[in-house]
């Protein structure tokens, strides 16, 4: 078993002036010093594709750990988007255990905003090797309307109304009223949301995550170091991990791979959903935090818009603490990948270091969810569960 | 009613010809597998549900049902992309064109036409039947 001994996540949400390598580099020394370890320390890395230099023909990781000055015995890029950071904790835990290796740095970066992206609305037009690209592209997918069509149908199916989805912002806005760092720091109402202009129905513009810069990095290590380090050790119990697609056209918008993976992680840690004191749940839009509580099992398939209203997964309110850093409907989404900062939550909850006015009272066992890539489509779930010993 | 979006051109792949070659005729074109007897799309060679390679091209009926959509409201022109239930089996993702994007429903019938994309391409979408 593995433990989550370091965690950083960079304070800023707009980085002009520093490039994405800095970025990476800036937070690898946070995660290491926070630890309380030092560079020669790290004989592993992991990253995914949004590491400086990953385009860079024949060099992909390379660059990055170049960069940094790393001397490893272990890489790990698996990429599956904003999901890859837990599945590198995942992976870090099976190498330390197997003796691969002792101390694992995982990096998150992106400067999204600087760069002047419009990702949510624009259709990607790169990656024409897809060979869903000639049956998609021209109807104009993005990554907002697709994820609409997932909410669209769950309307369709259970009865779930744009309230209910509004709960899941406002919920995260009053977290995020407590984090100096978040980009919207303003608490909102559920009339505020849906009467936010619609970008994609059902969704508007406060049912979407923002885009931010920033990044984030953890340090993965065995139980005798982290043990011998400063902070409360935080030990990975369960994991598990899941793509789901298109399935040959039985298109099925309902459920995520959260279905496949929460079970396996919630077997492996032997604990059931009424066991979770507070969940980091990836929030790219409010639609994906409902489908994901579903999947996972915090209740029924249907269910998701009753359990999520009236402020049930408002820390100190509810019975259901999430995303008490804002999450990505309100903090950041850096790179637009999500899973990193929810790892980063999870850890100081359990530390007890989340802000006092959100901090979950005998934080014992936390569950992180990461939804990679697009509900409505192709996408890869993964979930950690962590507890603090 | 007008909905003159620019249709991004389709990259055909050397196995997906056919099914281009058909729709600049009219027609949409779906894989069914010999082995197992599914359709399924987008189409493949080997079919995604047992491996087989038997798979033939038949052409679709072009009629089915709206099995989500959305109207991307934050667009130069407005436009509904869905995923549509065709009455052979599979859901494919399309545009929803020529009509009251408003009156857009789950559940609708719809019926096969066809748009060109930038190039010339013609792309098979749907209209409320």
């Amino acid at each position: 078993m593995a433990y989550i001994a370091g965690i950083y996540e960079h304070p800023t949400r707009k980085a002009d002036g520093k490039s994405l390598a800095l970025l990476h580099a800036e937070v690898a020394k946070g995660a290491i010093e926070d630890a309380g370890l030092s560079k020669d320390d790290v004989d592993a890395y992991f990253c995914a594709g949004d590491v400086a230099g990953w385009d860079a023909r024949g060099t992909g990781p390379f660059s990055i750990i170049d960069y940094l000055g790393l001397k490893l015995r272990y890489l790990d890029s698996t990429e599956s988007w904003g999901s890859s950071y837990l599945v590198h904790v995942a992976h870090a835990a099976e190498a330390i255990a197997a003796g691969k290796c002792h101390v694992a740095l995982i990096t998150l970066a992106g400067r999204p905003r600087a760069d002047g992206f419009s990702t949510g609305t624009a259709v990607a037009t790169d990656g024409l090797s897809a060979p869903e690209a000639q049956f998609e592209l021209p109807y104009a997918p993005t990554v907002v309307n697709t994820y609409a069509m997932c909410a669209m149908r769950h309307m369709h199916e259970y009865g779930t109304t744009s309230e209910h989805l509004a709960w899941i912002k406002v919920a995260a806005s009053h977290h995020a009223q407590h984090n100096p760092h978040a980009m919207l720091r303003d608490v909102v109402t559920v009339e505020d949301v849906v009467n936010s202009p619609l970008i994609a129905d059902p969704l508007h513009r406060l049912d979407c995550c923002v885009i931010s810069d920033g990044g984030g990095a953890l340090i993965v290590t065995g139980p005798e170091i982290a043990k011998s380090l400063k902070h409360p050790p935080v030990k990975v119990i369960g994991a598990g991990y899941a793509p789901k697609h298109q399935m040959g056209g039985k298109i099925d918008l309902t459920f995520s791979g959260a279905r496949w993976s929460g079970p396996q992680a919630f077997a492996e840690a032997q604990v059931t959903p009424d066991d979770i004191r507070y969940a980091s749940i990836y929030d790219s839009f409010t639609i994906t935090v409902l489908i994901t509580l579903e999947d996972l099992g915090f209740c029924e398939k249907g269910k998701g818009g009753a359990f999520v209203a009236d402020g049930n997964l408002i820390s100190g309110v509810g019975k259901l603490p999430f995303n008490t850093d804002g999450g990505g409907l309100c903090n950041n989404h850096p790179s637009n990948r999500g899973g990193m900062t929810k790892i980063i939550e999870a850890v100081r909850q359990l530390r007890g270091e989340a802000h006092p006015k959100v901090q979950v009272a005998n934080c014992g066992l936390a569950l992180v969810h990461g939804t990679g890539g697009a509900l409505g489509t192709r996408h890869g779930s993964a979930t950690l569960i962590l507890e603090r010993e | 009613m007008a909905q003159e979006r620019k249709i991004i051109a389709p990259l055909p792949f050397p196995e997906t010809t056919p099914y281009w070659e058909a729709a600049a005729q009219g027609k949409l074109l779906l894989k069914r597998c010999a082995g197992c007897g599914a359709y399924h799309f987008y189409p493949r060679v080997l079919c995604p549900f047992c491996f087989n390679e038997q798979t033939e091209w038949r052409e679709a009926s072009g009629t089915g049902t709206i099995y989500s959509f959305s109207i991307m409201r934050r667009a130069e022109v407005p436009y509904a992309i869905a995923y549509v239930t065709l009455t052979e089996g599979p859901t494919m993702m399309s545009n929803i064109v020529d009509c009251d994007l408003d009156a857009i429903r789950i559940g609708q019938p719809v019926r096969l036409v066809f748009k060109p994309a930038e190039n010339g391409q013609q792309v098979a979408m749907f209209t409320l039947a």
